[in-house]
């Protein structure tokens, strides 16, 4: 027995260990610090951290910045960088969550229409609600128009049939995308004048974030994050398969369910405040299986985390590289993360 | 105890298992044979729970109906002939993941779960792999990890679908005398088996299906006979037997 008391050290799931965990912290810490400090106004790494004391009661820091930096830093900045960070992390961990569910490497948070919907829902908003590029009817549009679609998706999989249950909601979400992208499409060539405000808001962006697009974001993605993190072990269950994840007594039907529900409203809020970032969702899960652990008790957190990081710093790319114009921030993601993952794919390959 | 009575299973309009009855007892090791396309498969698949069927199926006089998915899962393993085994899991991740049906819903493992796993690990030779991913066994090793997933749910009755697949004639022995060791520690086997030789060798009693239902059962002597084999499988075949056992061994026509 004494062998098995012993042997118990080597029965760990690896989790998130903890030099990986301090390394995702950092690296989210530096790009919010890079996210704030970063423009036409440069604010040094202390003065950020001055003023943010200075914020708070009972400390008596007094903030070195002048009211025009503070509310730059606080007003422009801050709510632009933490809605890039929300986002980043929601799209991220909803990546994480469809590949689980789904037993697919490449599903992202858009394979089961939740774009095709908001894109539909944002083109309505500015077609015949006559709003601008701003306001509060776009991201309401898109949101419902996200929910809907995924509705539909699941409605639609659910009576195609139970025996391949994966395979056909895959199918019912390209079925779904593809009939409202006509539907969007054909609203867009009846309304040419808002072809402009619609494809800008397709290749997303953070140029008009503010405090209430965040509140309006935040508890969508912190419930829904939350609801993944916490199955993040049932997402290790699931790769077995559903036949056997079954008879290891989970009800996988609902398991699919509710990790659906959470990933989509949580992305179909991220999308609403930002439009459709490409490539977050892909390139952020598989970096860790790469680099860390392919367990979700590895993946899911850490997906949050560095996903909050990495589109907060192609957010400070997106508007610094072409300053004081802005690059459409799917560009940049695509454009620097491609080659990243690349050399991660080359190197983890060599490492085995 | 597992009694089956007129069961039925239905695949759309055809009826892959019909008025099958059959009882295992307790620390028995029961064998289903038959040609391909018997009902072997479904007769385990809807004992745990991942079929609906017609009839009847206890355990120990309770309708397996009235088990909640976790509880049946602490009742019975099932080990598909086919399991899937991602190749990037370590083994321990992978032997941790038959604790499910003990964890609460978003619980995660704890000692006793940890411990259990050790032990599954140490009773199968397979602590020196613990840290090895699944990729990187051999055929052999990895049906002992997928045995001692099994193992690990702790469950008083096991559900083999074809065991010994895909594992070379020493693999299949090993599989075999390994599944019978752990008997002792006092397990129901219900497995369904390819191969008549080993079929007659190991089991305890023998059920020959044909097309969804019991053609003929008892003893391995009883049931491998050139005759029984030439009317359901087909086949010609000799029985051949010494005191090592009972042989079957296929003949040309």
């Amino acid at each position: 027995m004494a062998a098995v008391g012993s042997a118990e050290v080597t029965v760990r799931a690896r989790g998130v260990s903890r030099p990986w965990r301090f390394l995702a912290g950092a690296f989210l810490v530096g790009a919010l610090l890079v996210g704030l400090g970063v423009g036409p106004v440069d604010i040094g790494v202390s003065a950020i951290v001055e003023s943010a004391l200075s914020h708070l009661p009972f400390l008596h820091v007094h903030s070195p910045l002048s009211s025009l930096d503070e509310a730059v830093l606080w007003q422009i900045r801050a709510p632009r960088v933490v809605l890039a960070a929300i986002v980043g992390g929601m799209l991220a961990i909803a990546g994480s969550s469809y590949q689980g569910v789904f037993h697919n490497p490449l599903a992202d948070p858009y394979l089961l229409g939740v774009a095709a919907g908001a894109g539909l829902g944002a083109t309505l908003a500015i077609a015949y609600g006559h709003v601008g590029h701003s306001g509060q009817l776009l991201p309401l549009s898109a949101f419902i128009g996200g929910l809907a679609a995924v509705g539909a998706t699941y409605v639609l999989g659910r009576s195609a049939g139970s025996v391949r249950v994966v395979g056909s909601f895959v199918l019912a979400g390209v079925t779904v995308t593809l009939f409202l992208t006509a539907i969007q499409t054909f609203v867009q060539q009846q309304h040419s004048n808002t072809l402009r405000d619609v494809y800008a808001w397709i290749l997303g962006g953070f140029s008009t974030a503010n405090w209430s697009q965040v509140e309006v974001a935040a508890p969508y993605v912190a419930v829904s994050s939350i609801a993944i993190v916490l199955h993040r072990r049932m997402l290790d269950v699931l790769s077995v398969g559903d036949e056997e994840a079954a008879s290891l007594g989970v009800n996988v039907p609902r398991l699919r369910l509710v990790l659906v529900i959470a990933a989509t409203a949580g992305t179909a809020a991220a999308v609403s405040v930002s439009g459709l970032i490409a490539f977050v969702g892909i390139i952020v899960p598989h970096t860790i299986r790469l680099l860390v652990s392919t367990s979700y008790r590895a993946v899911v957190p850490l997906s949050f985390v560095v996903g909050a990081g990495f589109l907060v710093l192609a957010d400070v790319l997106a508007r610094t590289i072409v300053s004081p114009a802005e690059l459409p921030i799917g560009v940049v993601t695509a454009f620097f993360g491609a080659p990243f993952f690349a050399v991660v794919l080359r190197s983890a390959r060599t490492m085995r | 105890m597992i009694e089956l009575r007129d069961l039925a299973v239905r695949f759309g309009s055809t009826e892959a298992v019909r008025d099958l009855s059959l009882e295992v007892a307790n620390d028995e090791w029961v064998m289903l044979i038959g040609p391909n396309g018997a009902g072997k498969t479904s007769v385990l698949r809807a004992l745990c729970g991942l079929l609906p069927f017609d009839g009847a199926a206890r355990v120990d006089g309770r309708d397996v109906r009235t088990f909640g998915r976790r509880e049946l899962a602490r009742l019975m393993a099932f080990v598909p002939q086919n399991p899937t085994t991602p190749s990037e899991l370590t083994v321990a991740e992978y032997v941790l993941l038959g604790r499910t049906p003990h964890l609460g819903y978003l619980g995660v493992d704890g000692r006793r779960d940890r411990k259990a796993v050790a032990q599954a690990l140490e009773r199968l030779d397979l602590l020196p792999f613990a840290k090895r991913g699944l990729g990187s066994l051999s055929g052999g090793e990895l049906q002992r990890a997928v045995l001692a997933r099994a193992l690990a749910q702790e469950a008083p009755i096991l559900l083999l679908d074809e065991p010994t697949t895909s594992l070379d004639l020493g693999r299949q022995q090993q599989a075999l005398e390994l599944i019978d060791s752990l008997r002792r520690d006092g397990l129901t086997v219900l497995s369904t088996m390819h191969d008549l030789t080993l079929a007659g060798q190991y089991a305890d009693r023998l059920v020959l299906l044909d097309r969804g239902t019991v053609a003929v059962e008892g003893s391995p002597s009883e049931v491998l006979s050139a005759a029984n084999l030439a009317a359901y499988y087909g086949a010609s075949v000799r029985i051949v037997s010494d005191e090592a056992g009972l042989f079957v061994l296929p003949t040309r026509r």
